[in-house]
């Protein structure tokens, strides 16, 4: 197998296309079978340093790039805020150049800041790749690929199928990057929020938009929920807590209409009881586990195509 | 200091062009006509001699952040694109809200490559709270007050401020923005900012504010300045209110005609400015109000920030652009317009709102102080950051190739640009 240099980073969905999904889409199918090996390790990236700088606190995400890393026989580094000179000052160009000179080829940036991870591949010299792993409300482009990767694995494909996202689309890095996938492999997109949950503007976003969920769930093949910040009260976008599962949340009287195909997705954290019902969360429906387990095999995927060059068993 | 004469140039004034020799003496402007002489000579051959630029609008940091600018280095990059004459906004640190700050400002003007007037802040700190001392400041020389940075949000002080400086003679001018409505907005609230995931402001949030000081106009018979308007709401309420005879003006920057929200997609802070980039209707809306008269003047909102400042993220970083050394140029290359109708732009109109027509602006006629620059219409140049006189570099025009371009400006009569160099 060979990868072809094609991206040097992974920034955005908008930058891949359909034709850079599916590549990577596919080559997960190989890390999915990595990771099932008894010794799942493969050699590709040895030799080579990931670095994770992550000023936004982050378990999942961090983990999972650091699991995928080390399968591939890479050597990783983390970087966190609370334990970092960003405390005592130090600039994001500063700390991107420092780590950079002692001799790294990949950074895994998260940052609470729309673009941070453009503007660092735009410092860093030839031979780093920058990683999106999630930037603001802009994209979080490895949560779309698992996504897409888990739809494929259960339901063969996304042309042609109906796909509800379900929520806080505003403030939400997620649906950015799964509207744009999603909508690039085929499927059509229903984006479902109160008005103030909503981008100011959708002009130029392939989706439709409803605020019925009751009306949406009959029609659709996924229900994907976005998790609600408390917070969001006190901005006035919503009631209440209470106000808002009662029209956007997926209850157990709401899950048992659902077809048995429908599958439910959520990138999690989940506030069980708010977006999620416990019973949605742990029903046969519910593929969020798979999500994380394909989180690993995305991200070795990713990985493997902009550093990629050893063999892979 | 001996005669000098300009010569060879096309004069461009307030009442019209002629081809004329000017001779200057002793700061004045000595004659005005065919084949002059004087002991020493400036070519003006194939350039228009104009009054000197009047920006109404100028931050020059000083006091407080002397690493993105000075007085001494913002009066060279004002000479530098023909301005003889900037108002300092009161937005430094401290700020100019109190005699003392108002001297300091003034006096290291008078040693400076223009003739810098200080704005000073309709309250205390540009909190918004209690009244600046504006009698007092008035008679220290200061024509104009703003809170500049800030809009003032009460009603009732806005209110008050207006019906108090109307008896003084002064120009009250607004950043109008009501912050419950742009709070947390790093850029134009729409197609972009959706796009981006940048918090955005909405364009009502100038609006309302613009809406409210014309209802404010109406109430006092005060007269008021909008500062820096950027949307076509605001433009179309202040050609109603001209209409309706209120006694208000209104100036645009250059970069509201030249860039939109677009530019924020780079997420490169030297495009984050307030009020933000905003739509194409936005920018069409500026030019035509450049054009029929709702809009009295261009100003540069000249901000300059150091380079660590505008490398911050996105939405951490300040807002604010350069402008005093590329306006001229941007107006003779963007706006569609005759050489005439830009220079009472930037230049005759101004003058009259900053309170200045006596010495900047006007006609170059006889007797009056010598502040004029001289322009090469035809020139095209690059901008380059690292050559701009500012100390600062967040200029978003880099690279980008203009027409027109300042060749000298004299002050009271003294070069301080000669063939695109300071003199000082």
């Amino acid at each position: 197998m060979t990868a072809t240099r094609l991206h040097r980073h992974i920034l955005s969905v908008a930058d891949l296309g359909r034709d850079g999904l599916e590549e990577l889409l596919k080559l997960t199918d190989t890390f999915v079978e990595v990771s099932a090996r008894a010794i799942p390790k493969a050699p590709a990236l040895r030799g080579k340093t990931v670095v994770s700088l992550f000023y936004e606190d982050s378990t999942r995400t961090r983990l999972s790039f650091e699991t995928a890393a080390k399968r591939l026989s890479a050597d990783t580094m983390t970087f966190s805020v609370s334990s970092s000179s960003v405390k005592k000052g130090e600039s994001v160009r500063d700390t991107v150049e420092t780590i950079e000179a002692m001799g790294i080829d990949a950074l895994v940036v998260r940052h609470g800041s729309a673009g941070v991870p453009l503007r660092v591949a735009g410092w860093v010299h030839d031979r780093v790749s920058v990683i999106n792993a999630g930037d603001g409300w802009h994209e979080h482009p490895t949560q779309a690929l698992l996504d897409c990767y888990t739809i494929r694995q259960h339901r063969g494909g996304l042309e042609g199928m109906r796909i509800a996202i379900v929520g806080d689309v505003k403030h939400s890095r997620v649906a950015r990057s799964d509207v744009l996938a999603y909508t690039a492999l085929g499927a059509e997109v229903v984006l479902v929020a109160p008005p103030t949950l909503l981008p100011p503007s959708l002009e130029g976003w392939p989706v439709t938009v409803s605020h019925d969920l009751d009306g949406v769930l009959g029609s659709v093949d996924v229900v994907g929920l976005l998790r609600m910040q408390t917070e969001r009260t006190t901005e006035a976008l919503i009631p209440s807590l209470r106000e808002y599962t009662a029209g956007y949340g997926l209850t157990r009287a709401r899950l048992d209409r659902l077809d048995d195909k429908v599958l439910v997705m959520h990138p999690g954290p989940m506030n069980r009881g708010v977006e999620i019902s416990a019973d949605a969360a742990t029903s046969d429906r519910a593929v969020i586990l798979d999500q994380v387990r394909n989180g690993v095999a995305v991200r070795m995927a990713v990985l493997y195509l902009l550093l990629g060059t050893g063999a892979l068993s | 200091m001996s005669a000098l004469v300009i010569k060879g140039g096309r004069v461009l004034d307030a009442s019209g062009e002629r081809v004329a020799d000017v001779v200057i003496d002793d700061g004045r402007i000595a004659a005005v006509g065919a084949d002059l002489s004087a002991p020493d000579v400036i070519d003006a051959g194939g350039c228009v001699v104009a009054p000197g630029l009047v920006d109404l609008h100028t931050h020059l940091r000083q006091p407080g952040r002397e690493e993105a600018e000075t007085i001494e280095s913002g009066s060279r990059a004002a000479a530098l694109g023909g301005f003889t004459c900037v108002v300092a906004m009161p937005n430094t640190e401290p700020a100019i809200d109190c005699a003392a700050v108002v001297r300091e400002v003034l006096a290291l003007g008078r040693v400076s490559s223009c003739d810098v007037r200080a704005s000073a802040a309709i309250t205390v700190g540009r909190a918004g709270e209690r009244l600046t001392g504006m009698a007092e400041l008035a008679g220290l020389g200061v024509r104009l007050f703003t809170d500049d940075g800030n809009g003032v949000q009460d009603d009732r002080l806005m209110r008050r401020a207006m019906e108090y400086s109307s008896g003084l003679g002064v120009v009250l001018a607004q950043h109008c923005e009501n912050e419950a409505l742009s709070a947390g907005g790093h850029m134009h609230e729409g197609e972009w900012s959706s796009r981006l995931g940048i918090p955005g402001q909405p364009a009502e949030s100038e609006e309302l504010m613009v809406m409210r000081d014309i209802a404010l106009a109406r109430l006092t018979g005060a007269t008021i300045h909008f500062q820096h308007l950027s949307t076509a709401g605001s433009i179309a309420m202040v050609r109603a209110a001209k209409a309706g005879g209120l006694p208000v003006s209104a100036e645009a920057t250059t970069h509201h005609f030249t860039l939109t929200h677009a530019e924020c997609a780079s997420y490169d802070p030297v495009f984050k400015v307030n009020p933000p980039l905003r739509t194409a209707a936005d920018v069409a809306a500026v030019k035509a109000g450049l054009g029929d008269g709702a809009l009295d003047a261009i100003a540069t909102d000249h901000a300059p920030h150091e380079p660590e400042r505008k490398e911050l993220p996105f939405d951490e970083a300040p807002p604010g652009m350069l402008g005093l050394e590329t306006a001229l140029a941007l107006a003779l290359t963007e706006l569609d317009a005759p050489l005439a109708q830009v220079l009472a732009l930037l230049s005759w109109q101004p003058a009259a709102i900053a309170g200045v027509a006596a010495e900047h602006g006007g006609d170059l006629a006889v007797g009056r102080p010598a502040n004029l620059c001289v322009i090469d219409t035809s020139a095209t140049w690059t901008v380059d950051p690292a050559r701009l006189a500012s100390r600062a570099r967040n200029t978003p025009y880099a690279g980008r190739t203009l027409t027109g371009r300042v060749r000298h400006t004299l002050l009271r009569g003294e070069p301080v640009v000669l063939d695109g160099e300071p003199t000082r």
